[in-house]
């Protein structure tokens, strides 16, 4: 790679600038990201079109290198580091030029867990998906999903966890669901390291997703299928 | 003799010409733990064996690890003991235990069977903000906690990792002020409080008691 000290972003062309947010993501250069982003400000590029052509451009390369054993952890932590920088310029003006919204997601790691690099990555790139996600951070007992889907009414509830003793906790959530009769009202996702496929069916989610990759994906087939249900309801 | 912990990290343990009856199959964490009760109770008839420990960092590889470890010894032993407890892999090396006919340490994880499982399990609600480390994580603190998450390179990722965290429990299996004192800065360097607790080997003893 070249050296970044001597390129100059706002002297690149629009391609070649997109380019290099993608390697400044890949290494996880925020104030780079932040500047680039600024720029195609400038340059009266619209808020939508650099969140999904160079932001999520960026991190579905991180992505998938991740999921293919090239980069690790700390790696992609810095380059959603940088991520974030750019989408805190963006969201305002999101919100003023009324971008698509594909959906709406409650996402949250469930009780007695507070792990949340997995949910804060998911819920960045639902958002640079166009969903609109409402975090509710961590060790949430049953009532505060509940709650938020009465007060937010999303189509997506999803549930976080990284212990193998907490993961069950996903059932009681989902089962309360069930006896309350809104079960179907929502799409439910779940994620995870211990978790697997086997699990988020034996638990009644809807889908067990591996990645934030795979969990954005995952959304967007079932929100498909739900326009699909509700056109041809 | 016991190999160097960056030895059992890497490497593992490879068992000596079988002696025993039964061949403990255990992660390298535990290794000189198992050989100290080994010695203490005259337990001759278990050999032992063990996975490398950084697998604690690859929970996925343990299980398939388990099981060509069987493989390769069936012939040369009477019964397995699996000294791990589920460790992250999310019930299948249990199921694979029982696929296999062989039995395991009961328990989520090392912490909790150091602990005894009763025990920390009734702790829960109270330390689910804990992060914990044992004698061996302690000493190997560098290669399982500093390295593989990128804080030595980037410590401005501390916060990401460990902001939800309130405390560090270190479980001191043996009474060494050195280790203790080693624990206490592991818990500066995370930025979170310090607490020690002697646990001695726990539930591991009254497993391998009734071998």
């Amino acid at each position: 790679m070249s050296d970044e000290d001597e390129i100059i972003l706002s002297e690149l062309d629009d391609e070649e600038l997109v380019q290099q947010m993608f390697d400044d993501l890949y290494d996880g250069l925020k104030e780079e990201i932040e500047e680039g982003v600024n720029i195609l400000l400038e340059r009266k590029w619209e808020p939508y079109d650099i969140l999904t052509k160079a932001l999520v451009g960026g991190m579905t390369i991180v992505g998938a290198d991740f999921r293919d054993g090239i980069l690790f952890v700390p790696e992609v932590l810095l380059a959603a580091n940088a991520m974030k920088g750019g989408m805190a310029i963006l969201k305002p003006l999101l919100a003023e030029t009324g971008a698509p919204r594909v959906g709406k997601m409650v996402i949250g790691t469930v009780k007695g867990d507070i792990h949340d690099i997995g949910k804060n990555l998911v819920g960045m790139m639902m958002e640079g998906a166009g969903f609109e996600v409402v975090d509710l951070g961590i060790n949430n007992p049953v009532e505060n999903y509940l709650e938020a889907m009465e007060t937010e009414g999303p189509d997506i509830l999803g549930m976080s966890a990284l212990l193998t003793t907490t993961m069950p906790y996903m059932k009681v959530v989902i089962d309360t669901m069930v006896e309350q009769g809104i079960r179907d009202d929502y799409i439910v996702l779940v994620g995870g390291a211990p978790l697997n496929e086997e699990f988020g069916k034996a638990i009644g989610a809807d889908a067990y997703c591996r990645d934030a990759a795979v969990a954005v994906e995952t959304a967007k087939e079932w929100m498909a299928r739900k326009h699909n249900s509700v056109k041809s309801a | 003799m016991i190999p160097s912990d960056a030895e059992l990290t890497e490497n593992g343990l490879d068992t000596q010409t079988p002696r025993g009856r039964i061949l403990l199959i255990a992660c390298g964490a535990l290794a000189r733990e198992i050989v100290d009760l080994k010695a203490a109770n005259g337990w001759t008839h278990l050999d032992l064996t063990c996975l490398p420990a950084k697998y604690h960092l690859y929970p996925e590889k343990i299980t398939d690890a388990v099981r060509a470890t069987i493989a390769k010894h069936r012939g040369d032993y009477d019964d397995f003991f699996v000294v791990y407890a589920d460790c992250g892999t999310g019930g299948s090396l249990q199921t694979a235990c029982e696929e296999l006919g062989v039995k395991m340490v009961a328990g989520p994880h090392c912490y909790s069977f150091f602990e005894g499982n009763d025990a920390f399990a009734a702790k829960t609600d109270d330390e689910f903000t804990s992060f914990y480390l044992t004698d061996f994580l302690v000493r190997q603190f560098d290669a399982f906690i500093i390295k593989p998450m990128g804080l030595d390179r980037h410590p401005e990722l501390r916060d990401m990792y460990f902001g939800n965290y309130e405390k560090l429990i270190y479980q001191a299996q043996t009474d060494d002020p050195d280790l203790t004192e080693k624990a206490r800065k592991c818990a500066d360097r995370l930025g979170l409080k310090f607490e020690r607790r002697l646990t001695g080997y726990g539930d591991l003893t009254t497993a391998l008691k009734e071998l």
